[in-house]
């Protein structure tokens, strides 16, 4: 189990961790979910004591990592940096390790062979391949067989059946009673990995709950209503007849309308009603990609913004193809699937929310659900974010 | 808590599975013998060209041991890399997650490092004393002399003393550009002018090198130089000293700050 209260971290001037607290059960897998810089590594670091908290504790097994007995053999983990000399081979590694903690050389050969290193172990890591390298550091992370393992972005850079690997390893390993704690982007990896999130924006938490709750929750579904093209009248009629009978009506870019929390059939007798016509009428779910990103929206440090290429474009020759006019690609991370984008620059009225820029200004603003978690206000003024998906405050957590 | 000797056995592996280790003592060795044969070879055939007082306290032992100035570096740059490699490649993230212990991984680490170059020091000064000796013809010493053991056994010692004090700079500079830097210009050049120039000789025989150097003469003002006011215990103690300070301000440095 770990368990942390009230932490916080700054390097110099700069708040990488604000007064976080949660606990990471055993026998499941919690995954621990921000944008970069949202300070996943700097929490893990603090864990294992290497970066000392500028405040609040976090405890392993109910002590501080530096006087936890037996460490090694308790703890084992993946960090995010390369964390290995380049110029020794795997196998000895792994054995320098193996040693730190009484560990029989036997164990070395053993978790080669599990992340599938055997045949390379004699090769200086220096040249191993990202992959490689990921599986050389988890490698030295069951080395010691430890009830508590901490996995720092463990699929970064492996490929599919690596994926597929890690992630079931994990769900073994939790099946059999350790504590998994294990960081990642990808809010679409963790909920086919893991049991329980932690989610965190710049430091802060936005949400602990179970994998199961956060689906409840933010994969709502809503319908898309499309009236006949040019009829803005009728749009705005059938707007207001919905919004009057309690659904949440939002215009979309293309015209048509995403209401929430109303059934289709409903919202056909009404339509009917008021005497118009659609064109479209079909069921939606908002993918859980959507609801992380519209939830940390406030708290992405390193936003992507459209690439001008200012003083680029007159310069020479413009290639055949695909250099100049940006493909679809290009967009600003958001366009998750299931969902058309919000357009950067396309005004989006509807239903303000505080503390966030006014919609149509931020690239990927995407509008905020039917039944939405609020984000919390810009970090400038740090307190524990509101909301029905915020746990309550233990004790001790308002003290900071 | 990991026990001191599985600690002292996996610093042993890490610094022998490494080919820095093996080419930075290799090279120790080679340039202190090398370098000490040539000028005793050089001295040998020079020697009716020294002066009066010089030719009265020639000091063989001292001559074979002129090579110390660049093998000393090599021992320089091994102190260095055990600690400084160990922030370069963010090992210390696994190898302070493994050991949360702080002052037994330092003092495992240094300690391991230190007898390897205590071991590789002596080889080196056995061997370049003699190859010396071999070189200097009628002007020799022997190893039953008095004092020359000692300082053949001094020579030996300096060489570990300098790389625990190259370890301690390095764990406070965790750089090893900044730390080879630093100790390389030290030893190299500041050291070496500030001993030459009259005004700052007497301060500069309190640097480290200079003092503990002190240790491999046999003959008090050898080759006409100063008398030191510290005799050659005294000299290798207050280079000591100064590795101390070094090697606690590291622990300090690596307690203190994040990893
Ligand atoms: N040693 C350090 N010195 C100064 N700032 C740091 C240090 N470590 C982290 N930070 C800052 O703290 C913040 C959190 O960084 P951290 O690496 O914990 O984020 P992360 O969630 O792991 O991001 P990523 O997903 O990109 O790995 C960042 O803004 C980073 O610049
Ligand atoms: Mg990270």
């Amino acid at each position: 189990m770990i368990e942390a209260q009230g932490l916080t971290k700054t390097y110099g001037g700069k708040t990488a961790v604000y007064n976080l607290s949660f606990t990471v059960q055993p026998g499941v897998i919690t995954g621990f979910v921000g944008p970069n810089g949202a300070g996943k590594s700097t929490t893990m670091r603090m864990i294992l004591g290497l970066d000392e908290p500028t405040g609040g504790t976090v405890t392993v097994g109910g002590h501080p990592y530096r006087r936890l007995p037996n460490a090694p053999r308790q703890v084992g983990a993946l960090l995010d940096a390369k964390a290995v000399h380049g110029g020794r081979s795997a196998r000895n590694h792994l054995r320098c390790v193996a040693q730190l903690s009484g560990i029989p050389q036997r164990r070395v050969d053993e978790v080669l062979d599990v992340v599938g290193l055997r045949e390379v172990a004699g090769r200086r890591s220096k040249g191993f391949s990202l992959g490689m390298g990921q599986r050389l550091g988890i490698a030295g992370a069951l080395l010691g067989d430890p009830q508590i393992l901490l996995f720092d972005e463990p699929v970064n850079g492996l490929d599919p059946e690596g994926i597929l690997w890690i992630r079931n390893l994990m769900k073994k390993l939790a099946s059999e009673g350790r504590t998994i704690f294990v960081s990642s982007h990808l809010m679409s990896e963790m909920a086919v990995t893991a049991d329980h999130l932690i989610v965190i924006g710049r430091g802060q938490l936005m949400a602990d709950m179970s994998v199961r709750d956060f689906i409840n929750t933010h994969s709502a579904s809503y319908a898309r209503v499309r009236v006949p093209d040019g009829e803005q009248a009728a749009r705005e009629k059938l707007s207001a007849a919905l919004t009057e009978q309690g659904a949440h009506v939002q215009p979309e870019d293309d015209g048509a309308l995403r209401v929430g929390g109303m059934p289709l059939p409903r919202i056909s007798d009404l339509a009917h009603d008021a005497g118009i016509r659609l064109w479209e009428l079909s069921p939606h779910e908002a993918s859980l990609e959507e609801a992380y990103m519209r939830m940390t929206q406030g708290a992405v440090d390193y936003r992507s913004t459209a690439d001008h290429r200012a003083g680029l474009q007159q310069a020479g020759p413009v290639p055949p193809q695909g250099y100049a006019a940006p493909g679809p690609g290009y967009a600003p991370p958001m366009g998750a699937p299931g969902m058309p984008p919000a357009g950067p620059g396309v005004p989006q009225p509807g239903p303000g929310v505080p503390g966030m820029p006014p919609p149509g200004v931020q690239p990927g603003y995407a509008p905020p659900p039917p039944q939405g978690y609020a984000p919390p206000p810009p970090p400038a003024a740090p307190q524990a974010p509101a909301g029905a998906a915020a746990p309550a405050p233990r004790e001790g957590e308002t003290r900071r | 808590m990991a026990a001191p000797s599985a600690v002292l056995k996996s610093e042993w592996t890490k610094v022998r599975t490494v080919s820095s280790t093996m080419w930075t003592l290799a090279a120790a060795l080679v340039l202190t013998a090398a370098v000490g044969a040539l000028l005793s070879g050089v001295m040998n055939a020079t020697f009716d060209d020294l002066s009066e007082a010089e030719r009265l306290t020639f000091d063989p032992t001292l001559v074979s041991f002129f090579g110390m100035m660049l093998g000393q570096l090599a021992m320089v740059v091994f102190g260095v890399l055990v600690i400084s490699t160990e922030y370069s490649s963010g090992m210390i993230k696994t190898s302070l997650a493994a050991v949360p212990q702080r002052a037994t991984f330092y003092v495992s680490k240094v300690a391991v490092a230190t007898l390897l170059a205590l071991i590789v020091g002596l080889l080196t000064s056995f061997l370049t004393f003699f190859l010396g000796q071999s070189l200097l013809g009628d002007h020799k010493a022997s190893i039953g002399d008095e004092n020359v053991l000692r300082a053949v056994i001094g020579a030996g010692l300096y060489m570990a003393v300098i790389a625990m004090f190259s370890m301690g700079v390095a764990a406070m500079l965790r750089s090893t550009v900044l730390s080879l830097g630093l100790l390389m210009a030290f030893f190299f050049l500041i050291s070496s002018i500030l001993a030459g120039v009259p005004a700052t000789r007497d301060v500069a025989r309190y640097l480290p090198d200079q003092a503990g150097s002190r240790v491999m003469q046999v003959v008090p003002g050898a080759l006409n130089s100063d008398e030191t006011p510290y005799g050659p215990w005294g000299g290798f103690g207050i280079m000591c000293a100064w590795t101390a300070v070094a090697l606690i301000g590291g622990y300090i440095v690596l307690k203190k700050r994040d990893a």
